[in-house]
């Protein structure tokens, strides 16, 4: 788990603890963070996952409100309950972030991402890749003798699952934007 | 009524109406325009350092002393980057700053013009908060919410960066009360939930003890009259982090001493043996706890901070208490009082009986000498002859920061100005010219090293052309102490690099820089030396030489609990495994 690859045994001796926390119970987490749309505040969001050693899995931003100036961070992170409630806490006091919403936590979530996949191919392994994509909901939004490329939203997993049947049917490239996010109802 | 003006005569504007007296700074291309305006006034006085690091190091010495905001003002490129180590220690130790840079103009920003660098993106990380200001109509604004961010909830540096155009164009000023902070606006007052259970088992406690911190400090003389109510209502015994000496006055009967890896060894095992602890404005450093599985295992943990990142970071609380000191203790007080609560009289005697043990050990003891200083001899005698007097004490960092921890006592908050969490050698000597710049007729004396004292010397010429007449009051042990100290007790004495070759006669340098010095190695010498230090107008160097072999102790040995403390020099034999050479 640790990039450094220290021996748990060396951490016994030293004036830091070097035992990994995160060598257990691994959480994964939906946050949704919601900032002012100002110069340098993603680089700022990032900046402390990088500085302080946490994971993105995945990260998409945009702004939401522009009478408002707000963005919106999905950010889908992992680590122990003990780095999930760090991370909110470090979030929650940088000064351009207005508010931190746990979607894992905080009730049901609706999770959606969209991908764009380019699959080329010929003969019967084009008809199925075409068969699949209906089953699968994925549109078509750009097509030549030789190759489609498909749109398709859903969760993460969903699309896990589509690239992976494309991939013995000709996947050349895919494109991914990461997960957008909100809570159900009101 | 709107005022027009230019973009650098609104930045003197905007501190003026900020009650912005001195600025500590250093001209450069990038900012001349500001500093044509600062020419051409006289309400706020500008201190001329000899580096930028110095800049922000004086300014983080003059808001420690005064609980104002401290403002530095350098210059783009290499001004902004020799900035960076001030603003860290700054941020580390939750000093509020403002930081104003000079950038090349919007239109070069990106071309690699002479002096660019980004400033905002390499100042991110070690800012609270930071901004580059392309536009001369939210300069005004700007600079208003950044004294707000850099003092509300835990303070901290901030940074404006100004390109040169925006500092020549016009537009119209904003005045402070017209500045838009609402949205931050950190939380205060803590939960009253949390502070009934604080002082429901406070009622209870058998084994209690008080951990103060920084964050005492940082919320203002009242949050230390209330700790002292607190601490006198309860008869709990207290004891503090490096930040948060003061607070509590040293002379206090309840008073244990600092805590920590070099802390008081009556400290350690309180907090190690403790049944309640109540961190008060402290954030549970590596320095404090040692090994954190078997830190303070018995114990029920209250933790009073303004940063609910703090909470639960290091060690989990069983009671978390969010908000500033002065309220909470306030809120806390008064539920106290109003319930009529007592203290198990009992089990507090017998606690208090067992703390005396522990005293009784007498950690502090050192072996004396009549031919060498000994540096904690220095330190106690400067110590006696400066007691009550109106006094603030800067130090670098190393043993011989630790030693003054140890053997001066603080009776006031405001009065102790270290570099704790950042640890940075260089810092005293500028530190101390900023206090003395805000209390011109106070004594102060950075308690130096010679090593860590060479790195800002150059700030002596910024003490002498300000008539501040700091006290450069230097332990020098040609060693790198505290890195030797470590090379004894961990690298089988293999002093590597660690010793100081070439140093300059401190004598000669004094007189070189037009103050006065003097080097004493005899200690039937030293008294009448320190008088003569303390009694001359003017900057004065004191090179001390001390016993060269000393290791500051006592010490909790790297990756050990509390309870494992060695206290002598006998003991540190075989101290730390052979392992520890992984550690800090």
């Amino acid at each position: 788990m640790s990039p450094l690859n220290i021996k748990k045994s060396s951490a016994s001796h030293s004036a830091y603890d070097l035992h990994d926390p995160n060598a257990v119970l691994i959480e994964t987490h939906t946050l949704a963070v919601v900032v002012d749309n100002e110069s340098g505040v993603l680089a700022r969001v990032i900046g402390l996952f990088s500085g302080r050693g946490y994971n993105i899995d995945s990260l998409t931003v945009a702004e939401v409100d522009h009478a408002g100036h707000r963005s919106r961070i999905t950010v889908v992170t992992t680590g122990t309950p003990a780095v999930i409630e760090q991370i909110k806490a470090q979030l929650a006091r940088m000064v351009p972030v207005h508010a931190v919403h746990d979607l894992t936590v905080e009730g049901p979530a609706v999770q959606r991402e969209l991908a764009l996949l380019k699959v080329a191919g010929k003969g019967e392994a084009r008809i199925e890749a075409l068969r699949l994509a209906e089953i699968f909901r994925a549109h078509v939004v750009d097509s030549t003798l030789e190759s489609f490329v498909f749109e398709m939203t859903g969760t993460p997993e969903k699309i896990d699952s589509f690239a992976e049947l494309m991939r013995p049917l000709g996947l050349r490239e895919m494109a991914r934007t990461g997960v957008a996010a909100l809570s159900r109802g009101v | 009524m709107t005022r027009q003006m230019t973009g650098a005569r609104m930045v003197v504007q905007a501190l003026k109406d900020q009650d912005v007296e001195v600025v500590f700074g250093y001209p450069g291309g990038a900012v001349l325009p500001i500093y044509d305006e600062i020419f051409q006034q006289n309400d706020i006085k500008h201190i001329l350092v000899r580096h930028e690091q110095g800049a922000i190091h004086m300014a983080e010495g003059y808001a420690r002393s005064t609980g104002k905001v401290g403002v530095a003002l350098v210059t783009s490129g290499p001004g902004a980057t020799n900035a960076v180590t001030g603003l860290t220690d700054a941020l580390l130790d939750s000093i509020p700053l403002v930081v104003l840079s000079g950038q090349v103009p919007t239109f070069l920003i990106g071309t690699d013009a002479f002096q660019e660098a980004d400033t905002v993106g390499i100042t991110r990380p070690c800012t609270k908060h930071n901004w580059l200001v392309k536009d001369p109509a939210i300069l005004a604004e700007t600079i208003h919410q950044a004294f707000h961010v850099a003092r509300s909830g835990r303070p901290g540096p901030v940074l404006i960066d100004i390109p040169k155009d925006v500092q020549f164009a016009t537009a119209a000023y904003a005045a402070p009360e017209t500045a838009r902070v609402s949205h931050y606006q950190p939380k205060v007052r803590g939960d009253a939930e949390q502070i009934l259970r604080m002082v429901e088992l406070m009622e209870t406690a058998e084994r209690p003890v008080f951990y103060t911190g920084g964050g005492v400090v940082n919320s203002g003389p009242a949050a230390s009259a209330l700790l002292r109510e607190f601490v006198d209502a309860t008869g709990f015994p207290i004891t503090s982090t490096l930040m948060g000496l003061g607070a509590y006055p040293a002379s206090g009967k309840a008073w244990l001493g600092m805590l920590g890896m070099h802390g008081l060894y009556e400290a350690n095992l309180a907090m190690h043996g403790c049944d309640l602890m109540i961190n008060i404005g402290a954030r549970f450093d590596d320095r404090i706890t040692g090994r954190i599985k078997d830190f303070s295992p018995h114990s029920k943990k209250v933790h009073v901070d303004i940063d609910p990142s703090s909470i639960n970071k290091v060690i989990r609380v069983d009671v978390p208490i969010v908000g500033d000191v002065t309220h909470v203790l306030e809120d806390a007080l008064a539920l106290w009082k109003d319930r009529g609560s007592r203290v198990n009289k009992a089990a507090l005697a017998k606690w208090w009986k067992q703390i005396a043990v522990w005293q009784a050990v007498k950690c502090l003891n050192y072996k004396p000498s009549s031919v060498l200083i000994k540096p904690q001899y220095a330190l106690e005698r400067l110590e006696a002859l400066t007691k009550g007097m109106d006094r603030y004490i800067t130090t670098e960092v190393g043993q011989h920061q630790m030693w003054a921890a140890q053997y001066l006592g603080f009776e006031a908050p405001n009065r102790w100005m270290t570099s704790g969490g950042l640890g940075t050698m260089g810092y005293g000597l500028p530190a101390s010219i900023g206090v003395q710049i805000a209390h011109p007729d106070s004594l102060v004396i950075n308690v130096a090293g010679e090593a860590s004292w060479l790195m800002n010397m150059q700030e002596m010429g910024t003490a002498m052309q300000f008539r501040a007449p700091v006290k450069q009051f230097i332990l020098n042990n040609e060693r790198l102490g505290m890195v030797r100290q470590w090379q004894d007790l961990l690298h089988g004495q293999r002093y590597s690099q660690s010793w100081s070759e070439s140093l300059p006669d401190f004598v000669k340098l004094a007189e070189a820089f037009g103050c006065k010095g003097i080097q004493i190695s005899d200690p039937a010498d030293l008294d009448d030396a320190i008088m003569e230090m303390i009694r001359y107008d003017g900057p004065f160097i004191f090179d001390c030489r001390v016993e060269k072999h000393e290791n500051c102790l006592p010490m909790i040995p790297s990756g050990k609990p509390h309870n494992e403390m060695i206290l002598n020099d006998s003991e540190t034999a075989g101290a730390i495994g052979g392992k520890g050479g992984a550690l800090v």
